[in-house]
């Protein structure tokens, strides 16, 4: 059985236990995978039957991690008008402020059923104010760590985790450092005082440097596009 | 009487069988574990935060830097997703080498893994000879990408370069005799493939001097037998993956069933244990040794036979040769972007996992348009057995968390990232 098969049959599944209580559900299917948006306060029901259906049976939970939204799309270097105008040289970096506030935050799971060898994305989407959303460390354990992670990265809170504790960074961090709003060379640096006979903390005193500017094209290359160049290039070799 | 009071212990991050950084808070009843909390993150720096600040092609030495000693896994899982996002076709000799290098790296961990599990329950010698193959194999590492560890060879639409036709021998010095010189370069009078075909008519005989050492012997089944049981149903729910899951006797390998490369074309098989002890995850990792050197076999066959490109023709996403670059100027430009501003990646979003040496390895990449990732996350398989250490060592006396941890084979690299 193909994966396009067992994709089928999962969408067969889906849309017959999700129909009745479930219908904002949505799925996405592409690149061979399938993403299912779930809104916030259905998710942990909708776990519930994606765990214990045996038409669905996803038994372990590979990865749970959140995403940032804040600066999707932006681009530090225009490049869309770049051919009218010409290029500047300096790439811009401002904190970026026109994110949507009721969708910047998902926390996006990674589930797997070893009985039907199929993999599934369940993903939801939290507000900018408020992120939290259901813990699902009732339904599979290990995912304990990887909501503590996503806790620490990006400040969301899983309601009902057992013990809700920052996980990788130092005792004491200040921030989210995942966030896009958190610089890339962070906020305070440690050294040693020799006065006071201990380690300090001072603000960061070097300077964030983009050494490549992140653009975003819309180009003909990476889209459609790039079957008919090649098919040019096999014509002309 | 003596009041019986209980502890709090904490147990690394510098303790030897910490195996890195980890720190652990151990309350103790007497010398049994009530409750082990594992401190991690010493090691964190932020590799998802680094790549989305650089081009997809710059966080390929990120990945051989998590876990640090299965490094071309990681490559393999990173560029996997890229490859997943973007639809290229890696070259079938390509596939191959990836195949064949994927399991020197599963062998390299298993000999670090059973090395370091030995040494911290007590064996020394067997770290000494696991370090002794594992030099051979870093020579492979170094044969084709200039770097005993850190390779960076597998590289978006295939790998860097293809197999070098003369094994590098070892120079005459003052230091030793020429008697020496040609013992040591004995193996490699020829080609890379022939050192591999040779190591692996070696290597059987290895890993039975590593067993009869090990396997039956009394010390290391009294501290492994009965140590850290993970039920089946305790393992799925844990997230376990690789030999973790296979001890318990689940038989998931993800190179049978969601073959990547060119795993669908080459013969092996999937070893499970059944009381799913430290002992059978032992026996799991030794049989996987033996499959792991089965496949190479098949590897080199192949590739001895089956000339052809290593890299994916679109100068999109790889670079054009050198010597095309002297007389077309398409192939000029198409290096210079490549290389300066890197490709981009239409809006999309992919997971691609490997079956790491220590488990499922994958990648997910949020890509928006831009020659950066927007997000990129990396599961690491020790990450999801770390977390249940706790459940692991509950019941266990001190002693035995130096055993669990061995067994759960973590590198700080990548649990951390």
């Amino acid at each position: 059985m193909s994966i396009e098969d067992k994709l089928d049959d999962l969408e067969e599944a889906l849309e017959e236990q999700l129909e009745e209580n479930h219908e904002e559900c949505k799925w996405i299917r592409a690149n061979g995978e399938l993403t299912l948006v779930a809104p916030r306060e259905q998710l942990l029901a909708v776990m519930q039957i994606l765990r214990s259906h045996h038409d669905l049976g996803f038994e372990q939970c590979i990865d749970v991690c959140g995403v940032d939204y804040a600066a999707y799309g932006h681009s530090e270097w225009n490049a869309e008008d770049a051919p009218n105008t010409g290029f500047s040289r300096g790439a811009e970096r401002e904190t970026v402020t026109d994110f949507q506030a009721e969708s910047r935050f998902a926390v996006v799971y990674h589930l797997l059923s070893l009985s039907h060898n199929v993999r599934l994305r369940v993903k939801t989407f939290l507000d900018a104010d408020y992120p939290v959303v259901d813990s699902v460390t009732g339904i599979w354990n290990g995912a304990n760590w990887f909501e503590r992670e996503a806790f620490d990265m990006f400040g969301i809170l899983f309601n009902g985790h057992p013990d809700l504790r920052r996980i990788l960074t130092d005792y004491g961090f200040i921030g989210h450092p995942f966030r896009k709003d958190f610089p890339l060379v962070g906020q305070v640096e440690m050294r040693y005082d020799e006065d006071k006979g201990r380690v300090v903390y001072e603000p960061v005193t070097i300077e964030q440097r983009t050494l490549v500017p992140r653009v975003v094209r819309h180009d003909y290359r990476y889209e459609e596009g790039r079957e008919l160049v090649k098919e040019e290039e096999q014509a002309d070799g | 009487m003596a009041e019986i009071r209980n502890y709090t212990l904490n147990f690394g991050p510098q303790h030897p069988a910490a195996h890195g950084v980890l720190r652990l808070v151990l309350e103790m009843d007497g010398e049994v574990i009530q409750r082990a909390d594992p401190h991690v993150g010493l090691l964190h720096r932020g590799t998802e935060k680094l790549a989305e600040h650089k081009p997809y092609n710059h966080s390929i030495p990120y990945m051989d830097r998590l876990d640090y000693v299965s490094m071309m896994c990681n490559e393999h899982g990173y560029v996997g997703t890229i490859e997943k996002l973007l639809s290229v076709e890696v070259p079938e000799r390509a596939q191959y080498i990836r195949v064949l290098f994927d399991e020197i790296t599963r062998i390299l961990n298993h000999l670090m893994w059973l090395g370091a599990h030995a040494l911290d329950v007590g064996a020394m010698t067997v770290f000494l000879y696991a370090f002794r193959e594992r030099e051979d194999l870093m020579d492979c590492y170094e044969a084709v990408s200039g770097a005993r560890l850190h390779a960076a060879y597998y590289r978006v639409g295939g790998v860097y370069r293809d197999l070098p036709e003369q094994m590098p021998r070892y120079e005459m010095s003052h230091l030793g005799s020429e008697k020496e010189m040609k013992y040591r370069n004995q193996a490699r009078e020829g080609s890379l493939l022939d050192f591999i075909e040779d190591f692996t008519e070696r290597f059987p005989g290895y890993v039975d001097e590593y067993e009869t050492l090990l396997t039956d012997n009394r010390i290391w089944k009294q501290r492994l037998v009965d140590i850290g049981v993970v039920t089946p149903e305790r393992a799925r729910q844990l997230g376990f993956t690789g030999p973790m899951i296979r001890g318990s006797g689940i038989a998931w390998d993800l190179r049978k069933k969601q073959p990547y490369a060119a795993y669908d074309k080459v013969d092996f098989d999937i070893p499970i244990g059944s009381n799913g002890d430290s002992y059978d995850r032992y026996l799991v990792r030794i049989e996987e040794m033996r499959q792991s050197n089965r496949i190479m076999k098949q590897c080199v066959d192949w590739l001895k036979n089956n000339p052809g490109p290593v890299m994916v023709g679109d100068y999109k996403v790889a670079p054009p040769p050198r010597e095309k670059m002297k007389d077309d100027m398409e192939a000029l430009i198409h290096h210079f972007k490549l290389f300066s501003e890197g490709y981009s990646i239409p809006e999309s979003e992919a997971y691609f996992a490997v079956e790491a040496p220590k488990g499922e390895f994958g990648c997910y990449i949020i890509a928006d348009g831009a020659n950066k990732p927007y997000r990129l996350k990396i599961r690491a398989p020790g990450f999801a057995h770390m977390a249940a250490m706790d459940e692991m060592t509950k019941g266990h006396m001190l002693a035995d968390v130096v055993a669990v941890i061995g067994t759960m084979d973590v590198v700080f690299g990548e649990i951390d990232r």
